[in-house]
């Protein structure tokens, strides 16, 4: 192992350490009812997010889900800008506008925070389309929870996706509940990638607790997709350890379940490893732990201090303004 | 229109025109939707556009509102300039989802930083016994939608040149093209363009205001001609825009005449004839000899047998008649 791979090891565990910390402390300001309305932790799906979004070069596209704090943290757009969008500040990465479930970014071509169960499909096959034209070399990664699955949605940009052979990655983290509705629950065929393969789109599941598992398939996805070969949909398999949203008293599931999973957490896992392989000690880890809280203190701070949108500005954004 | 000189052209001659130009001007555009291609548009808009332009950029979709309307929505997004069409309102429903959550919130949602330069095209209306879920006039489900802008098409000018401006807008535009007018014939298009935010007066009077838009501007010149006959001076207005509307030609009309009739091929209940009725209620109360009329479809989900068919719309008659509930007509 070379250093740079070390530093990229530690990288992605400081990654997952900025999206857990990050929704903690969003935990602690909803209980402080500084954020409100709906909030849906990654909590435990992080290596998904970390993983994937690896692969990636900053022409490409990322449209996400409800749950996108950490795909939104990790594709570039800052801590700051983030906690004051929770927060409603006119210096939140959709001023204030969307919220915890809608974070948008033009700068780093992150289309949302789409609160739409499999809204977010069609969106990024017309993406893709766009490249299919344009040919700038850009793939499109799709996130979107096993949920969207039962949505007509999903078969139908699967179909369009690969009648076209658009550069799309469908990336399904499957949590195993659609809030509070079990897989099992709601889909009579329960393997994923085989509803894909129907559609001819190359299909396979990954260990979703395994960071550097879901780095090492996202990358051949990626490399089929940026080959010409048509999209692909991958299944990370994961878990949510917080209920569904802070609404939610997670009524459906048995705490012997969620403290199995548990037991893969994929931070504690992949710590257990890097200390195994001796690519972390007890300082190093401190280190990064400080930067993330340093980072975070930062973020908090700056959008506690941010202003409020001028209600006389409700309207605007609507429409495109005219560029003066 | 291209090729040879004609003395007249059909409202749908002229919206292929409109689409032909636009593809030819500007390579990022496409057109999108079921049929469009080798079909040649299941109203016959689009034929021979596939060989002109080629599978790329006449693309047919499968039968799947949703992901094609979403799909024109990203490829807007990624930088072309998509034109969807959905073969009627009815089917557009299954897109709804698409255009009012993604298409209409997007530029708000995001603070101003993603724009959806998207046209949708689609077909509205009744009047040729299609019955239920072919011929709805849901119009104002559309214009309801902050965001969107919403074009209706009356007139040969507008069929052509609505487009060019609708591609110039920056953000998602709904065209309506009523299905009774497609084979309607007229003169040759003016020169263009046309401007995609005011109503216009297609006849001009003095006693009543007819207010209407797509087929039934052409059923409020019918009644006015009729009414002509009885020494009654109708105005037309045509809309032409949904979203938003002019309120301020509609005033200024009403400020003149008085009196008015809205004739809107939407059901009456919670429609666009309210809409504008409200409206002038507001800003042109004390300008009123009488109460604003409405002449709508019957609510009931439209019926295939002609004669119920012709019961259900807006007539010439109704509006004629509707006028002379205003205590204008002959006593």
């Amino acid at each position: 192992m070379t250093a740079a791979d070390r530093e990229q090891r530690l990288h992605l565990l400081s990654e997952m350490l900025r999206i857990r910390r990050l929704e903690e402390r969003c935990i602690e300001l909803y209980s402080s009812a500084e954020i409100r309305g709906f909030m849906h932790v990654y909590i435990g799906e992080e290596g998904v997010a970390v993983g994937a979004l690896q692969a990636l070069t900053p022409d490409d596209n990322v449209v996400a889900t409800y749950r996108e704090h950490g795909h939104a943290l990790v594709r570039g757009i800052p801590a700051r800008s983030i906690m004051a969008e929770m927060l409603g500040r006119m210096e939140g990465c959709s001023r204030g506008r969307g919220g915890s479930m809608h974070l948008f970014d033009a700068g780093t071509r992150f289309f949302g925070g789409n609160a739409i169960v499999a809204g977010g499909l069609p969106l990024a096959v017309g993406l893709a389309l766009a490249e299919h034209f344009r040919r700038e070399g850009r793939v499109t990664v799709c996130f979107f929870g096993e949920g969207a699955i039962a949505e007509g949605e999903f078969h139908e940009s699967m179909n369009l996706a690969a009648l076209w052979q658009l550069p799309v990655l469908f990336l399904c983290e499957n949590n195993l509940y659609a809030m509070g509705t079990a897989l099992e629950r709601s889909e009579s065929q329960t393997d994923l990638p085989l509803k894909a393969a129907s559609y001819e789109v190359p299909a396979w599941s990954v260990d979703g607790m395994d960071v550097e598992a879901v780095q090492q398939s996202v990358r051949r996805a990626i490399e089929m997709i940026r080959g010409g070969g048509g999209p692909c949909f991958l299944e990370a398999r994961t878990y949510r350890f917080r209920a569904h949203s802070m609404y939610d008293p997670d009524l459906y599931r048995g705490k012997d379940e969620i403290a199995a999973w548990r037991e893969r957490d994929p931070i504690d896992s992949f710590v257990a490893r890097l200390r195994t392989d001796g690519d972390l000690d007890d300082p190093a880890l401190g280190l990064i732990e400080a930067a993330v809280a340093e980072e975070l203190d930062d973020a908090v701070a700056f959008a506690r201090a941010g202003t409020l949108e001028p209600v006389e500005q409700l309207a605007r954004f609507l429409y495109t303004e005219a560029v003066p | 229109m291209s090729g040879a000189v004609a003395s007249t052209v059909t409202f749908r001659e002229a919206l292929r025109e409109g689409l032909r130009a636009a593809m030819a001007a500007d390579e990022r555009v496409f057109l999108m939707g079921e049929d469009v291609g080798r079909y040649g548009g299941s109203f016959g808009v689009s034929r021979g556009l596939l060989d002109e332009f080629g599978p790329q950029r006449i693309r047919d979709a499968p039968l799947s509102e949703s992901a094609f309307v979403g799909a024109g929505v990203g490829a807007a997004l990624g930088g072309m300039r998509p034109i969807v069409e959905i073969m009627t309102v009815n089917f557009s429903l299954l897109a709804l989802d698409q255009i009012v959550n993604t298409a209409a919130s997007l530029s708000h949602m995001s603070g101003g930083q993603f724009h959806v330069p998207l046209v949708i095209r689609m077909t509205t209306g009744a009047g040729r016994q299609l019955a239920a879920q072919h011929s709805h006039s849901l119009e104002c489900w559309y214009a309801h939608v902050p965001g969107l802008r919403v074009l209706a098409p009356a007139t040969i000018d507008d069929a052509r040149w609505m487009l060019a401006g609708a591609l110039a807008d920056p953000d998602p535009v709904v065209i309506f093209e009523h299905g009774s007018l497609y084979a309607r014939e007229g003169e040759p298009p003016g020169p263009g363009p046309v401007d995609l935010a005011h109503a216009e007066v297609r006849r001009a009077g003095s006693d009543v205001t007819l207010i209407a838009y797509c087929n039934g501007v052409r059923i409020a010149l019918a009644a006015a001609e009729t009414l002509a006959g009885e020494g009654i001076s109708a105005e037309v207005l045509d809309l032409r825009v949904l979203r938003p509307l002019d309120a301020d030609a509609i005033l200024a009309s009403v400020e003149r005449t008085h009196r008015c009739v809205v004739v809107d091929e939407g059901w009456r209940s919670v429609g666009l004839a309210a809409e504008v009725s409200a409206l002038i209620m507001e800003g042109a109360f004390y300008d009123l000899d009488a109460p604003v009329a409405r002449v709508c479809s019957a609510e009931v989900p439209m019926p295939y047998a002609k004669h119920l068919e012709d019961a259900a719309l807006p007539q010439p008659e109704r509006v004629v008649s509707a006028v002379r509930g205003l205590g204008l007509g002959p006593r």
